[in-house]
């Protein structure tokens, strides 16, 4: 199994943690993670992406243009990530600010309403998290337990108290994933 | 009354340093360079350092210091020495370090290792002898040359409009809340020569208290670049030198000197 | 620290390492992309008795390269284990510092994150200081013992090898890397902590160093001055044959799929890794590809590309460079074969698929 994935949004949206927290989950269950953030001036603001590749074997590239899942939170990201997903691939997003649609047909598509719902239960700091459950939900590749280890190890000690919180806006997130085209 | 009569324990008055080496100067007569050497392998003697202190040589004139001085000894990149110091200090704190360098290195090209480890508060020696021109490199000026003063790089004398004013760096030195102990000093007499041993002893002695830079410079003649016999040189340093670069304590434990 | 799995920065690799391997001190300026380095090193304050991570290391923040360089040749001559890390500008900075370290013969370790240049160019990866790194930097007949780490487990593990090699060679051992590695998080194994050398330790592994004469010896003295030109001439003799036998015994290097490849890959660090992808998708389509990753570039591995070179039908120098390591490629495999260079630059990381239209254009045709 090699899942390689890019999640990309505004700067402030989680993004480059939703990111860690998956890799260190991979890390846990005894695969091979590698997270490659775009870093530099792009992260003062504007967009952050980052690429997270969880394998059963060695990590070849850090760098790669094609992806098994795109995971985008804001227009530009889905204009610049839709045509990066391999055929028969999956691309994610949420559909708050979206004003142009993805288009692809090779690919399989789905929306997670996860700002909606955060802003609605006032839970807008684990709104990542929301995303992350979607996407576990259609591809299990670490499992709950090793999610909850990789929470443990990327959050600091003093956000422990809020593990359970992150994993109920998992579970969250699984529930309101839903197809929008698939093959 | 023979030699071998006066050549006796009982008569003995003065001997070289035993933190000297054998080795014979290569500096010209007239320069100061050898008597701060000596003050400097005197100090150590006498403080019982030699085997804790680690000297560092600049590249000028005394870039060969290490021939002479019987302590380990690190040659430095040009200006470099305080970055030098400030390492040997921080992982050897027992070991008495101390820098040896000349106007051009100290206040041209290594103005910001000397200003930076003055701010940080080093707990080393700094001597600094300034003798307002470059000598090694055949007479150009220094960041220290007088007004007027010929070199190979000003052959008309210094022209403020294109060189700028001659550098008090030892002044600015002392506004530094890391130096705790800031001098001027020359070796030109014997009167002096004791005056800067005193300050140099002191300088060394301060490493104990871990309060900051002990910094003495030493105006000195190069009788050589300044194309004068040595009392000439001595007399054009007096009367030209010591009025933009006077003598004394500037700042002592910690504290400016009122003037 | 005790030995452990964790998810790090290439960056954060490279600092924890220099705590675990018994590091004595360690001199530094922000520059990115590799200011994690130094970041990491102060938060772990491993001089503080107090901290968790305590080792009596120093750590601090100089005024510019030139001082960071100048403090790890003063730190490091008095025969501790001293290191520092920078960027690109940074080390064209540090030149001068290293041809000193080189020439007085001081083991030291240097970090290079390369980026984008020439000048202040861009803070994005990149491989164009290889003839720096390799060739010189600073002036005179010098070599740098260079390694080129591919993966942050790379980045730990030889930070401990590093160390071993400065001592064994007396000479400063650079490691060479790219932004790419340090800002990427991949899985590390941490070591146990070595402790830091014992003053007798010291004394023994570096008896040249300046720390106090005893009165047991003479003064050493640390320098790279030398007035008398015979004498320079016979110390660089030394220092040739020196480096003549880290050629002999210490290349390494990493061979994929090179036993039945028609058309090899030849390529270091990040590159590397693209080529491994590469090679994958090669080897998908049917077309046998291998990869050799110099591991150290110097002393490169000549002998494996000439040998290398008896047997396939051409090589693709993949650096993120205009062509640099390609020179020693092809002065390796002396003309048998053809060799190409494929290399994006200024910030810019080549894709595998490129690449691998590269190798199809240029090589297989």
């Amino acid at each position: 199994m090699t899942e390689e994935i890019i999640i990309a949004g505004f700067g402030g949206q989680g993004v480059l943690s939703m990111g860690k927290i998956l890799a260190y989950s991979g890390v846990m269950e005894d695969k091979e993670v590698l997270w490659m953030p775009s870093y530099g001036p792009e992260q003062r603001g504007g967009t952050a992406n980052v690429t997270v590749i969880v394998s059963d074997e060695r990590i070849s590239s850090p760098i790669i243009s094609k992806f098994d899942t795109a995971i985008v939170l804001n227009q530009q990201s889905l204009d610049k990530f839709e045509k990066s997903v391999k055929p028969g691939g999956m691309l994610i997003y949420d559909p708050n600010g979206i004003t142009h649609e993805p288009t692809r047909r090779d690919i399989n598509i789905y929306k997670i309403p996860a700002t909606e719902k955060a802003t609605e239960k006032g839970i807008a700091k684990v709104f990542n998290m929301i995303v992350l459950g979607g996407f576990l939900k259609l591809k299990p590749i670490v499992g709950s337990e090793f999610i909850h280890k990789g929470l443990e190890k990327s959050l600091p000690a003093r956000h422990h108290a809020l593990i359970p919180q992150n994993e109920e806006a998992i579970e969250l997130g699984k529930t309101l994933i839903e197809p929008v085209f698939t093959l | 009354m023979s030699n071998l009569d006066i050549v006796k324990p009982e008569n003995l008055v003065y001997q070289k340093s035993k933190v000297l080496t054998e080795n014979v100067m290569h500096y010209c007569p007239g320069c100061g360079h050898g008597t701060a050497h000596r003050l400097v392998a005197e100090v150590i003697e006498e403080l019982g350092i030699q085997d804790k202190t680690v000297g560092v040589s600049p590249v000028g004139c005394s870039v060969l210091a290490y021939n002479y001085l019987d302590v380990d000894f690190q040659e430095a990149a040009h200006g470099r020495a305080p970055a030098v110091a400030t390492a040997i200090k921080r992982l050897n704190p027992d070991c008495y370090v101390f820098t040896y360098q000349g106007d051009g290195d100290l206040a041209a090209i290594g103005t910001a290792e000397t200003i930076h480890a003055c701010n940080r508060g080093e707990n080393i020696t700094m001597i600094f002898i300034n003798n307002a021109i470059y000598g090694m490199t055949g007479g150009q000026m220094a960041p220290t040359t007088l007004l007027g003063m010929k070199t190979a790089t000003t052959p008309y004398g210094r022209d403020q409009k294109l060189n700028g004013w001659p550098f008090q760096v030892t002044e600015l030195l002392a506004q530094l809340p890391g130096t705790y102990y800031v001098t001027r000093q020359s070796v030109h007499t014997p009167a002096n020569v004791r005056k800067a041993k005193a300050a140099l002893k002191k300088a060394f002695e301060n490493q104990k208290l871990e309060k900051g830079v002990s910094f003495v410079e030493i105006v000195s003649s190069c009788n050589s670049g300044w194309k004068m016999t040595p009392v000439q040189a001595n007399k054009w340093m007096e009367e030209n030198m010591f009025p933009k670069y006077p003598l004394g304590d500037i700042k002592v434990d910690g504290e400016l000197v009122k003037k | 620290m005790a030995k452990e799995l964790k998810l790090m920065k290439g960056n954060e690799a490279i600092a924890r390492a220099m705590i675990a391997s018994g590091t004595d001190g360690y001199f530094g300026y922000p520059i990115t992309p590799q200011s994690e380095v130094m970041e990491t090193l102060m938060a772990e304050r491993p001089w503080d008795p107090k901290g968790e991570n305590y080792t009596g290391m120093v750590v601090l923040q100089a005024e510019s390269e030139l001082a960071s360089i100048n403090m790890v040749y003063g730190g490091a001559a008095t025969g501790k284990k001293v290191a520092t890390s920078s960027s690109s500008p940074g080390i064209s900075l540090m030149a001068e510092g290293l041809t000193y370290l080189a020439g007085a013969e001081i083991p030291c370790v240097i970090m290079n994150a390369m980026r984008g240049g020439p000048g202040l160019g861009t803070i994005q990866p990149a491989q164009s200081d290889y003839f720096q790194s390799t060739k010189g930097g600073g002036h005179g007949d010098y070599q740098l013992y260079v390694m080129a780490p591919s993966s942050v487990q790379e980045m730990y593990d030889f930070v401990f090898d590093a160390w071993d090699i400065a001592f064994k060679y007396r000479n400063p051992v650079l490691i060479l890397t790219d932004g790419a590695i340090g800002q990427c998080m991949e899985k590390c194994y941490t070591r146990d902590n070595v402790p830091r050398w014992t003053e007798e330790e010291r004394r023994a592994n570096a008896p040249w160093g300046t720390w106090g004469k005893p009165a047991t010896r003479g003064h050493n003295i640390i320098t790279s001055l030398e007035l008398e030109s015979s004498r320079q001439e016979v110390f660089n003799q030394k220092l040739q044959a020196k480096y003549a036998e880290m050629k002999e015994k210490e290349v390494r290097y990493e061979a994929l799929n090179c036993d039945d490849a028609d058309y090899v890959f030849v390529a270091y660090g990040t590159s590397a890794r693209i080529c491994m992808k590469s090679m994958e998708l090669a080897r998908a389509k049917g077309l046998k590809v291998g990869l050799l990753r110099p591991i150290t570039l110097f002393p490169f591995p000549t002998k494996q590309v000439a040998e290398l070179a008896t047997r396939v039908k051409g090589m693709l120098c993949v650096e993120m460079s205009a062509g640099q390591m390609i020179e020693d490629v092809k002065l390796a495999a002396d003309c048998k074969i053809p060799i190409e260079h494929y290399g994006r630059f200024g910030g810019i990381i080549p894709t595998p698929e490129e690449v691998l239209e590269a190798m199809e254009n240029k090589i297989v045709k």
